[in-house]
């Protein structure tokens, strides 16, 4: 019989806060709850514009508090602070600039209302699909304006999620992130049943994640007597305890992890989700998401399992091979346009993992630059699939963008070069990210691997081909789809996202320079 | 007793959760099972805490219970629409989107 003592704990202190740092985080969430009382007490027909500025406000703001701490603090090694559970270092600051920058695009997108009457949104989601006050509310001009506290909890939830030091943190941060995007998927106007079931889909499949990567983080809990990476790895390092307990929970907690980043074997969500969601919320997840999810897992491994790394390495690798040879081959038989991008979204999850499992310091900025260039381009990829409309909304089969280098050739040409950009052709920042990508694996001497990627990556670029040849060489349907003229802000979204692919493409080094200094804190 | 056995338990716990979810049709049920999970994980981590000399596990249990809390709210939103739109909550009726 064991004594009924409770445990000893030192006295608690209050812990140091470096405010200045995590700033913009504060803005954001401050920015979601004032939005949350915008919902309660301003009348509806104002709702939209206070909502709108109020977003943009707070993710400019939040931007200024980044700049400010950058350009004040240039520390290469980085801080922990809150009892080192956030740690504000370089690969961290350059997640956070990734993701306000591609924060401020997805909301663009989002507030845009003059692709379709009213926005991309359900004016009321309450009612039901298929009724005539459900056919009323699609033409009418009002939106559910929750969308954009949503937004704005989901991205601060993505920062601290790339920031965490500490596997609590992270899966708080990964319910903040994840929460408000299974109501997000839900909220599409038209089309309202494939938008609720891939909500269904989406919810019930990532509680089940995340339940995995609970149940990782208390076995960890129980190697380690902390939840702190740093702890974790010290523990590994020389402990009594099992190694049972270390590998299950390793094990658990990635396939967490892999699950929001939408890799390989643990992608089923992925294609049904992002053809479900309404568009510019794909765009957000497919951008921001990645970012977050590839930030976790960098970090994960890094910091947390380096020094164990030949035990897990060889499954994982076998994962990376499983995320692209899926991506690149159920890719070919792809009919849709959004699920063919969910499908490059996958392969692309692949390609990010040979970066992550290098597990150096030319694979952690091969991986961040990676992110950079595959979150712009595939917001401006979405951007541009939410254009091409017929009467019932978005046309997004393949058939119906036949011949649309005819009827809009600045679409056509934007959206191949966006595809070409996916596919890695040189002068794009596909091709970049790809390069340090692959020679990273390389130089860790994982060359089979990046053979294999490189042969993913042909496959690929075979579907991407395909909606080009398709778009310029074929005669458009009589009644086909037509390219609306995009407003102010999603004209800028697009803009943004061509820009950015472009100038990576051409002169990537200020970029590289600035993912490759400086390691993670612990 | 040795807390090893509660490990057992909580391990046992949620393999019957995961199988579950894996298993049932209802929707509804199917959120039952990713809860028992949760509360699986809960029993591991008081368990750990206990063997550990720590209350950080604990802790950590009473966030859990706080995330699944809001997770129920989100989750029976989200399946509440689907069932009103179809009037059914099992998930192989929802079969719009495939391949």
């Amino acid at each position: 019989m064991l004594a009924l003592q409770p445990p000893q704990q030192a006295p608690i202190e209050a812990p140091q806060i470096e405010y200045s740092a995590i700033l913009p985080i504060l803005i954001l969430l401050g920015a979601a709850c004032v939005g949350v009382l915008i919902e309660a007490f301003v009348s509806k027909a104002n709702r939209w514009a206070a909502q709108v500025t109020l977003s943009l406000l707070a993710i400019l703001g939040a931007g200024v508090a980044f700049i400010v701490y950058v350009t004040d603090n240039p520390p290469q090694r980085g801080l922990t602070t809150l009892y080192k559970t956030i740690a504000v270092d370089r690969p961290a600051l350059f997640l956070w600039g990734t993701l306000l920058a591609l924060g401020l695009g997805a909301l663009l997108l989002i507030a845009d209302r003059t692709i379709e009457r009213g926005g991309a949104f359900v004016a009321q989601a309450g009612i039901r699909p298929g009724t005539i006050q459900d056919r009323v509310q699609a033409a009418s001009g009002g939106m559910q304006t929750e969308v954009f506290p949503l937004t704005m909890f989901a991205l601060s939830g993505m920062m601290v999620f790339c920031a965490a030091n500490d596997l609590l943190t992270m899966f708080i941060a990964l319910e903040v992130l994840s929460l408000p995007l299974y109501l997000m998927c839900g909220l599409a106007r038209r089309r309202r049943l494939i938008s609720q079931e891939s909500a269904v889909k989406y919810f019930l499949l990532g509680a089940f994640a995340s339940a995995f990567f609970l149940y990782g983080l208390a076995l960890l809990y129980g190697y380690a007597g902390s939840v702190k990476l740093a702890d974790i790895a010290n523990a590994a390092a020389g402990s009594a305890a099992s190694d049972t307990l270390l590998f299950a929970g390793f094990g658990l907690l990635v396939v967490g992890l892999l699950f929001k980043a939408s890799v390989g074997p643990f992608h089923a969500w992925t294609p049904d989700v992002y053809q479900g969601a309404p568009t510019p919320i794909t765009a957000f997840m497919a951008a921001c998401t990645k970012v977050a999810a590839f930030g976790g897992i960098l970090r994960v491994l890094t910091v947390g399992f380096e020094s164990t790394s030949w035990e897990w390495r060889g499954v994982l690798w076998v994962v990376a091979i499983a995320s692209m040879v899926i991506g690149a081959v159920l890719g070919l038989t792809q009919t849709d346009v959004k699920r063919m991008l969910a499908y490059s979204s996958i392969a692309h999850a692949g390609f990010l993992l040979v970066g992550a499992l290098a597990l150096r310091p030319e694979g952690l900025s091969g991986t961040l630059f990676y992110l950079l260039t595959y979150g712009f381009t595939t917001l401006a990829a979405f951007g541009a699939v939410s254009l091409v409309r017929d009467s019932s909304g978005e046309a997004t089969h393949l058939s119906q963008w036949a011949g649309l280098a005819k009827r809009s050739p600045v679409l056509a040409a934007v959206f191949t070069f966006l595809l070409l950009a996916m596919a890695g052709i040189p002068l794009t920042s596909g091709f970049v990210g790809k390069f340090v990508v692959f020679s990273a694996g390389i130089q860790d001497g994982m060359t089979p691997l990046v053979v294999i990627a490189l042969l993913a990556s042909a496959v690929a670029a075979f579907f991407y081909l395909r909606v080009i040849v398709l778009m310029y060489f074929s005669e458009p349907a009589p009644d086909g789809p037509t390219v609306t003229v995009p407003g102010t802000f999603t004209t800028a979204a697009i803009t943004l996202g061509v820009l950015v692919t472009l100038i990576l493409g051409v002169v990537p080094a200020f970029a590289l320079d600035w993912a490759g200094t400086g390691t993670f804190a612990f | 007793m040795t807390p090893t056995y509660y490990l057992l338990l909580s391990a046992l716990l949620f393999t019957i959760g995961a199988v579950g979810v894996l298993v049932r049709r209802n929707a509804i049920v199917v959120f039952m099972c990713v809860e028992l999970m949760l509360n699986a994980v809960n029993l591991t981590l008081v368990t750990f805490a206990r063997i550990n000399g720590s209350l950080d596990g604990q802790v950590m249990a009473f966030f859990v219970m706080v995330v699944a809390a809001a997770e129920v709210v989100v989750g029976l939103a989200i399946i509440m629409s689907i069932f009103r739109t179809r009037r059914t909550a099992s998930v192989d009726d929802a079969n719009l989107l495939k391949y």
